[in-house]
Order: structure tokens, then C-alpha cells, then sequence
């Protein structure tokens, strides 16, 4: 109203042409400012919109019919909207917990994919209007679900739930130990191992991964919330744009037909034209608290380190003495050992310690992590160890036995302290790999300083801060190995010979 | 009494025969010279008698025991470690422990295979140090000496498990000439004591002066033995006029 307001005021008052024509431009420009997001989506003819195949059927996942093609209601919620637009939607894979930095990010436009409204999310996010209305569920395993009714029978047990989501919320505000997962599955399979008592996570998910295992009993609800698109706040017009479609699906019964299809209509998604509760709260500031939970997360990255490393150290001494001087199958065996965890990626080989062994050996999360990085370190450390005893001459074994040593104590007296102090280095080195690549073991649970970042990250809305943090204490760890190993290097090397 | 005995010894290194046939007392407390050109199966001979090189045919008694072709590392153990345990070695190239001080190279063997008291292997090792020259290079590790010392400590080493028979292979072939002399010296004082040795030597003048009895090699073969005033001075085999010739050239 403003922008034309003005230039009937400059016509006016100059009554040029010139002065009127070159206005005008600036009223176009303007205007194009303002509906700059709609005219991006629509001069690149698509809406890109970000979401997580790892979510799983029904949100956004791939076709198992086969094809390159993806499903999911919301891929449908995306294309009918994206064709009201005038434009194609377009998918952009990103890990869950990672959709709104990548909004932020400008990776896409919009981001759909079950994000829950929350109030720190509706702080950094424009949410459009909500496309669902789901409850959270709280499930535990049948034998117990007659003394766990509610959250408040769980006391202050490990309850599991999504990193980010509503259900962290309502955790965090009750007693229990919160438990953070990355993928939906794997809440229910720690939920029948015992590995926790209770998951907490939106009915879609519930019915799907939880009620079908017979193990497993839905016992309450203990919340209701909204999914919602979000987009970024500077896109305003995008958002009118987006919340109007919406609407339209509504009153079309569109929207509705597509939650039916999908199964997931219920009553509740009558209320959707209710409007939003406003959220106003201001991010959390990086104070002491925060502070306190990074020095926790520093603690056990130090102490899944170290365990792991002393596994890995050990385990490695055994695998290189094998394969010098076993018998011909355990050398064969040590060799496929240490080809096979060099080779694979240690991500994988968490995963499958901790879901795929889980109904053979339920390890509990801190176990699964100390084991998965030492069973992998130690194959390096083998390496390490193999060039070690090789750089130690023959003829240091031949003098010790011709001092009537055993060879074992041959090897244990006069080869293996020469061998380990030319593996050192290398050891140290690894260590400080350990220490970094210990940020993996979030995959399953653990809440390590790396996990403590990201999730502190999303409390104060910023990473540079955080990140800086998190980067200090993991120098604050390394740099004081660095100088051990130097140390220890010398100790044990008196001087070349 | 015999401390060494050796009978028909072969040896074979690919399809190179080493040892054709070796017969060859030591008496208790002898000290014999094993002279021979390079290649003549000197230092193969020297290995077989603690069975660090096995040989293919022929025995060797010593130690109360009796070593014989086909003798392995693992299966024999016992009987190997006894005969080590009681026959010494010193190397060409010194072999000391280079992660151990000069002391502990010492003591190492007594204390872990002996199973002597640190205090008693300490005191005994501090001697055998004395012995040799090296009185207060206890502490030193071996990069820290010279060539010289470092023979010596290897000898002091051998020494330490008091041995009965002590096996030096060229002990001097690695040092400069001027190192030379100290680690003869040290040899010929344990000659005077009494102690059993048989040296594989290029030092014709040491081995004049200090063995009983020196034997030549040649191709494998036991060339000529006898006093080394009657092999050195009247050689009667072309193996041993080569080795002279050679030897005086030099």
C-alpha cells in the first residue's frame, strides 16, 4: 500500500513524466521484493522441499514397488501444493535432524516432513498452517503395561523418543532419562530389548513400528501436537502463499482425501482449521547449564574413547601376534578380521552391533560403543603393530634365545617394547582419530559431546557458538595427547640407534 | 673332560653345501681358534653348536645334551634353552638390547631366565661390567658407547649366565683397529681364567698368544689343526698358506 502510495505523491508534486515513468519502475521493484520468494519458486519452476527418507512409510520414503520414484502422503501434500504454485515439487534429501539448518542453509524452500510445532522450532521457523493433528504415544512392553500407565508410573527409567521432536519436549519436562534416537524403528527394537522402558513418539509412527510388535503395548497418550511446513522467516510471502494452498486442500477435501488414502484420516484432523497457538519464546542463552552439559558430553566421548582405545590396543596386540605366529587358519583368520573392519565403515559396524545383534546379544548403548570403536581401532592398531615387530632385526630374537630366552619371553622382554615404540606414534595418532570419529556413536543413542552440540545447537538457535565450544574441549583433549605420545616417544626411545 | 663334541657334521644352505663333515673335540677349558677364509663355514659351524642355524646330518654333544638334524624351536624347547642356557654367545655385530641400559642388557637373562634375585643379579652384573673395563657405564644405554665397549658388554652378558662354553663369532671384525685391542685384551683374561672357548678369529697374533689349539677351514672342511705355533709357523695345508698369504698382504 505504501510503495503506491508514493509515487502519486512524487507525480504530484514534479508533475514530470520522467519522474513519474522512473517511480513506476520502482514500484515494480518493490514489488518484486516482496514477493521475491514466490517469484524464486516460480521463475525456477519448482518447490524444493526438504524431508528425511529415513522417516519411513507413511511420511516420505522410496517406492518399494522399486523405480527411482518416492512416496508418502507427503509427497502428495507437496505435489498439490507445488501445483496450486504453478510449479513442480521438487525432493531434497536431508537427514532429519538437520532439515531446518538445511532451510536455513537455503538448501530448499520449504521443509515437510513430520516436523512437529514446538515452540523453539515455531521461534526460528515460519510454520505454515498445520496439514495434521497426531498424539503422542507412549508405549512399553506388555508384561509391563499394567504398573506403567502414564509417564509419571515410569519414574525417572530411560525413555526413548526422537532427537528434536515434540515427544523430547514432554520428556524433558517429566523425570524420566530421555533416550535419543535417530530413525523410528529403532525406539521399539531397544523397547523390546529392555535397553529402555517406554517410547514416546507421534501415533503415526506408534502404529506403524510400535503396535505391530506383540511384545509391545500402547498404554497412554501424553500429548497432542501438529505437523506443520516450515519456511524461512524472511519468506513471508512464500509462507501466504503456502498456508492459502493449504487452506484450499482443506475446504476442497483434498487434503482429506489424500489422509484417507494414506490411512490417516481420524477425527482428530477435523480440528485442522483451528488456528495455530502463537509461540513466542526467545532462545535459550549459552549460560552455565548448557555449559555443564557440553563438560558431560566432553566426559563421555573421553571415556568411550579411552575404553575403546584400551580394547583396541589390546585386541590389536593379539590380532598382529596371530597373524606372525599362528597356525595357518588363525593367521587367516586374524587377516579377515582385520581386512574386514578396516574395509567396512565403523557407522555400519555400530549399527550392526547395537539393532543387528540385538535380538542375539542386547548390548546396552555405552557397551555396543566402546565395543564397535574398539573392535575397529583394533584393526588399525594391528597394522601398526605388524610394522612395529617388523622393524625389530632378527637378530635381536637369535641373541635373546642364545641367552637361553623362550621365545616368549624373547618377544615379551627384548621385541615387543622395540616393536611398541615404533608403533607409537602411530597409536597416539589414532587416538586422537579415536577421540573425533567417538562423535559417531550418537547413531545409537549415546550422547556424546558432538550429539550435546547439535542438540545445544538447536536450543540457542545458532552453530558458530556451539560449534566454536565443542571444537575447544575436543582441542582440549587432543592437543594434551599429542604432547603424551611426544613425551612417551622419547621416553622410550632413548635416542636412535 | 669334553665340553664340546661335535661329529660328522653337515650343513647346506639352498643347494650350497656349508658344512661337508666336521669332527671336532673341545676340551674343558680350552680355548680353540677357528681360522678359515670367508665363506669357509666358520660362523655356521659356531651357530650349530647352541642350534641357532640347524644343520642337516651329524651330532653335537654339549651341555649334557645331545642336538641332532631336525630339532625344532617349538618342539624341543627345553632341551634347546638348556644347552643356550649353558653355552654363550657373543656376536659379530654385538646384538645388545638397545631399549635396556648396559646394566640391565646384563642382568636380563640371569633375573628372567635364571630366575636370580634383582638384587644378587645387580651385584653380579655390576661385577662382570668391573671385569671387562666398564665399571660405571651401568647406566648408559648402548647407543651411548663405542664399539669397543659395546663388544665388551656383549661379553659381560654371555658371562652373566655363567656359561661353559663361550662361542665368539669374529668378536672384532666390526671395530675400528684402535677398538681392537681392549675387547682382545678382555678375551685373553678369560683364557687365563680358565674359561672354555672357541673363537672364530681373523687375529692370527691373538690367536698365537692366546689359544690352545687353532683349526683352519676350508670349503667345509677341517683344512689342518694343531698348535697354532705349529699351524701358523708350518702350514702344511694350501687352505692355511692362502690364509697367511692373504692375512700378511693386509
Amino acid at each position: 500500500m505504501r510503495a503506491l502510495r508514493g509515487p502519486r505523491l512524487l507525480a504530484k508534486r514534479d508533475g514530470t513524466r520522467d519522474r513519474v515513468v522512473r517511480a513506476m519502475l520502482l514500484v515494480t521493484m518493490s514489488a518484486s521484493v516482496a514477493a521475491a520468494a514466490v517469484s524464486r519458486v516460480q521463475s525456477a519452476g519448482e518447490l524444493r522441499w526438504c524431508g528425511d527418507l529415513q522417516g519411513g512409510e507413511p511420511y516420505v520414503f522410496q517406492d518399494p514397488a522399486g523405480g527411482e520414484g518416492i512416496v508418502g502422503f507427503e509427497v502428495e501434500i507437496a505435489d498439490a501444493i507445488a501445483r496450486r504454485l504453478g510449479v513442480r515439487a521438487a525432493f531434497v534429501q536431508n537427514d532429519w535432524q538437520m532439515l531446518i539448518p538445511a532451510l536455513e542453509r537455503g538448501d530448499c524452500d520449504v521443509v515437510l516432513n513430520g516436523l512437529e510445532v514446538t515452540p523453539a522450532r515455531a521461534a526460528r521457523v515460519r510454520f505454515s498452517r498445520p496439514y495434521y493433528r497426531f498424539g503422542l504415544s507412549l508405549m512399553v512392553r506388555r508384561a509391563d503395561a499394567a504398573r506403567f500407565r502414564d509417564l509419571a508410573a515410569l519414574g525417572d527409567r530411560r525413555v526413548a523418543t526422537l532427537g528434536g521432536s515434540l515427544g523430547a519436549d514432554v520428556l524433558e519436562r517429566s523425570r524420566v532419562t530421555v533416550v535419543l534416537h535417530e530413525g523410528v524403528e529403532e525406539p521399539y527394537i531397544d523397547l523390546e530389548q529392555g535397553r529402555v522402558d517406554g517410547v514416546v513418539l507421534d501415533h503415526i509412527i506408534a502404529a506403524r513400528y510400535g503396535v505391530p510388535r506383540a511384545a509391545l503395548e500402547q498404554v497412554a497418550e501424553v500429548g497432542e501436537g501438529v505437523y506443520a511446513i516450515a519456511l524461512r522467516p524472511a519468506d513471508e510471502d512464500l509462507a501466504r502463499a503456502v498456508d492459502e494452498a493449504l487452506g484450499a486442500l482443506v475446504t476442497s477435501g483434498e487434503l482429506r482425501a489424500i489422509l484417507t488414502r494414506w490411512r490417516l484420516w481420524d477425527d482428530r484432523q477435523g480440528l485442522l482449521e483451528a488456528p495455530l497457538p502463537s509461540a513466542d519464546v526467545s532462545a535459550r542463552s549459552l549460560g552455565w547449564p548448557a555449559l555443564r552439559l557440553f563438560l558431560q558430553g566432553a566426559a563421555v566421548t573421553i571415556v568411550i574413547s579411552a575404553s575403546a582405545m584400551l580394547l583396541a590396543v589390546g585386541g590389536g596386540l593379539a590380532l598382529s601376534l596371530v597373524r606372525r605366529y599362528g597356525g595357518r587358519v588363525a593367521r587367516m583368520l586374524a587377516t579377515a578380521y582385520v581386512e574386514v573392519f578396516r574395509g567396512t565403515p565403523v557407522l555400519l559396524q555400530l549399527y550392526v552391533l547395537y539393532y543387528g545383534l540385538a535380538p542375539l546379544v542386547a548390548l546396552d548403548a555405552f557397551t555396543a560403543a566402546v565395543l564397535g570403536l574398539g573392535l575397529n581401532y583394533a584393526a588399525y592398531e594391528a597394522e601398526l603393530y605388524r610394522a612395529g615387530l617388523e622393524a625389530v632385526p632378527v637378530e635381536q630374537t637369535e641373541a635373546a634365545l642364545a641367552l637361553g630366552m623362550s621365545r616368549g619371553l624373547a618377544l615379551r622382554r627384548i621385541v615387543l617394547p622395540q616393536a611398541v615404540r615404533v608403533a607409537l606414534p602411530g597409536i597416539a595418532n589414532d587416538f586422537i582419530a579415536l577421540l573425533k570419529d567417538s562423535s559417531l556413536v550418537s547413531v545409537i543413542t549415546v550422547v556424546e559431546l558432538t550429539k550435546q552440540m547439535t542438540i545445544t545447537a538447536v536450543d540457542v538457535r545458532g552453530w558458530l557458538v556451539p560449534g566454536l565450544l565443542c571444537a575447544a574441549l575436543y582441542l582440549a583433549m587432543s592437543l594434551p595427547l599429542s604432547r603424551l605420545a611426544r613425551q612417551l616417544e622419547r621416553r622410550l626411545v632413548p635416542v636412535a640407534r | 673332560m669334553t665340553a664340546i663334541d661335535v661329529r660328522g657334521l653337515h650343513s647346506r644352505r639352498g643347494d650350497a653345501e656349508v658344512l661337508c663333515g666336521i669332527d671336532l673335540t673341545v676340551a674343558r677349558g680350552e680355548v680353540v681358534a677357528v681360522l678359515g677364509a670367508s665363506g669357509s663355514g666358520k660362523t655356521t659351524l659356531l651357530r650349530a653348536l647352541n642350534y641357532l642355524t640347524p644343520f642337516m646330518a651329524g651330532e653335537v654333544r654339549v651341555a649334557d645334551a645331545c642336538l641332532v638334524p631336525g630339532m625344532s624351536e617349538r618342539r624341543d624347547r627345553r632341551t634347546l634353552q638348556a644347552v643356550r642356557r649353558r653355552v654363550g654367545m657373543v656376536f659379530q655385530g654385538f646384538q645388545l638390547f638397545p631399549h635396556l641400559t648396559v646394566l640391565e642388557n646384563v642382568t636380563e637373562a640371569p633375573r628372567r631366565v635364571l630366575g636370580r634375585s634383582v638384587v644378587g643379579a645387580l651385584e653380579d652384573g655390576r661385577r662382570l661390567l668391573g671385569r671387562v673395563g666398564l665399571e660405571g657405564k651401568g647406566a648408559a644405554y648402548p647407543h651411548q658407547l663405542s664399539g669397543g665397549q659395546r663388544q665388551r658388554v656383549a661379553i659381560a652378558r654371555a658371562l652373566a649366565m655363567e656359561p661353559e662354553v663361550l662361542l665368539l663369532d669374529e668378536p672384532t671384525s666390526s671395530l675400528d683397529p684402535a677398538l681392537v685391542g681392549e675387547v682382545l685384551a678382555v678375551i685373553a683374561d678369560l683364557a687365563a681364567s680358565g674359561q672354555t672357548m672357541l673363537v672364530v678369529t681373523h687375529e692370527m697374533g691373538f690367536a698365537r698368544r692366546v689359544a690352545a689349539r687353532a683349526v683352519v677351514l676350508s670349503e667345509g672342511r677341517i683344512a689342518e689343526e694343531g698348535t697354532p705355533a705349529d699351524v701358523l709357523d708350518a702350514p702344511r695345508s694350501a687352505a692355511t698358506r692362502a690364509l697367511l698369504g692373504s692375512a700378511a698382504r693386509v
